[in-house]
């Protein structure tokens, strides 16, 4: 290839619509708000794995946009990611390396690592500048045991015994804090959890509806959608459907609407 | 013209106050921390006082602001008992007078910079008293009351532990939760000590405990080696 058709590789967003995004806005015209996730997503370790844990409430500003979306994303077999920050971002971004993963595993023969899903991600993080909004919490479990990661919006990495990311992080956190110890049982790890997520769900307002909770062992992945429903809607009082014969009918037209053909009837045998 | 602003910053700052509801009373807790910004200049402040016999307040934010409203309290009490009519202030009333105080401050753009917990005996008929100042005017009552970083942190401790528990709550249960919700925030706030204080209000009377220190677990993740990268 001749020398001086060579190009630099390019990386990251191109901003080159910015100046007439800016003149937009200017004369009035809004692009649509992002969907963030406000969202309370945690994980942590138990003796014989990890437990993650997320809320489904999408929000939308002041609005709730979505009531019961999944925040819980698949990556491999073996691991799973819950996202914070903006909706978009964390659906794109977990399933384009979950893409990348499978392909990795077809190339080396092996079961992925926890530590490769964590470079991949934080990689392409960085590389953004904490443009692309993911704010992530990672588990899985692989030949070096279960592994639990936060990865920030801009690609910084924490690996830690139990994590809590987005608007109820706190709330999470206080409860993780409190009652987290090493090497606890299954179910103990799974009520924390429950109870760390519901702290954001009642007490953080980008938080709600229900809990999702994942647990992953060496032997296999326990996806549990829907564990705990604590803002089921009441029973409506009445029902609202009308009774056939509701609405009086004035007139009806039904040959003027259709072509009326003479001829053989259809064959429907 | 533009109206006069002298709308502050805070300076010497104290950071979250807890207060809630239990069997016999109101408790309270607060660390001995007095910051410089980042800088941890005073650690042995007292920011849990007495009102009178009946009520406790503790404040967070700057220090100089709540020394004035401690002057302030003083003199209404003194006024109070120079009438000689038989009554004494109550904790609803000093936090009426403390609500008005505040938003009075906060009309002419110039707040003191505080957020208070009032607790106490709530008023000659008896009952117990939680309440919320803060530099806006803002006032509320609840059974669970958290300032500062508390607010995001213990609120959610405090309301489990606490909702619809208010009468059977014991002393030892009510000690033990302001206990955790102080350590957890001990490990969470950056502007905060393992040096606390806890007050209360009973039928006793009120007693604010001296300064004392909270133990704390630092190993928890013992095992773990780098952030996941090269090592």
């Amino acid at each position: 290839m001749p020398i001086n058709e060579v190009k630099p590789a390019t990386g990251g967003f191109s901003f080159d619509n910015y100046a007439r995004n800016t003149m937009l806005n200017d004369k009035g015209f809004k692009a649509p708000g992002v969907i963030k996730t406000g969202t309370t997503i945690c994980g942590c370790l138990w003796k014989g794995g990890l437990v993650l844990g997320a809320d489904t409430r999408a929000t939308e500003g002041p609005i709730v946009a979505d009531k019961n979306c999944e925040k819980i994303h698949y990556l491999a077999p073996n691991m799973y990611c819950c996202g914070a920050g903006t909706a978009a971002d964390c659906d794109a971004t977990t399933g384009l390396i979950s893409s990348k993963l499978e392909l990795h595993r077809l190339h080396t023969g092996r079961q992925s690592r926890v530590v490769t899903a964590m470079t991949m991600l934080e990689q392409m993080l960085f590389k953004y500048q904490g443009h692309i909004g993911c704010a992530l919490v990672l588990g899985g479990v692989d030949i070096n045991g279960p592994q639990l990661y936060t990865i920030a919006p801009h690609g910084s990495t924490d690996k830690l015994p139990y994590v809590t990311m987005g608007s109820g992080s706190l709330a999470a956190m206080a409860i993780f804090e409190s009652r987290w110890k090493k090497d606890m049982e299954l179910e103990d790890a799974m009520e924390l959890v429950k109870d760390a997520i519901s702290a954001g769900i009642f007490n953080d307002l980008g938080s709600g509806s229900n809990v999702d909770l994942c647990v992953i062992t060496k032997d296999g992945v326990d996806y549990r959608r829907g564990y705990d429903r604590p803002n089921e809607r009441v029973q409506k009082e009445r029902s609202y459907k009308l009774k056939p014969g509701a609405s009086t009918v004035l007139t009806s037209s039904f040959r003027k609407y259709v072509e009326v053909l003479d001829g053989d009837a259809m064959d429907t045998s | 013209m533009e109206p006069a602003t002298r709308t502050q910053n805070p300076v010497v700052t104290g950071t979250s106050v807890l207060g809630i509801k239990y069997k016999d009373g109101i408790m309270l807790a607060a660390d001995t921390l007095a910051s410089y910004g980042s800088l941890a200049r005073f650690r042995d402040v007292e920011r849990l006082i007495k009102v009178g016999n009946t009520t406790i307040i503790g404040a967070s934010g700057d220090i100089s602001d709540f020394q004035y409203i401690t002057h302030l309290l003083e003199k209404i009490l003194i006024k109070e008992s120079n009438t000689e009519d038989g009554h004494q202030l109550y904790a609803r009333h000093i936090h009426e007078y403390l609500g008005r105080l505040m938003y009075g401050r906060r009309s002419k753009h110039n707040p003191l910079w505080n957020s208070m917990v009032v607790g106490g005996i709530r008023d000659g008929e008896g009952g117990t008293f939680l309440g919320f100042v803060d530099l806006q005017g803002t006032t509320y009552e609840a059974p669970t009351i958290a300032t500062g970083y508390g607010a995001y942190i213990a609120q959610p401790i405090l309301r489990k532990a606490v909702e619809g528990r208010e009468d059977t709550l014991t002393e030892e249960e009510a000690e033990k939760v302001l206990e955790d919700c102080m350590r957890v925030l001990f490990y969470r706030d950056a502007r905060s000590i393992n040096k606390i204080q806890i007050a209360k209000v009973n039928a006793s009377g009120i007693s604010i405990s001296d300064p004392r220190f909270l133990d704390t677990e630092w190993a928890f993740a013992e095992g773990i080696r780098g952030y996941g990268a090269t090592d």
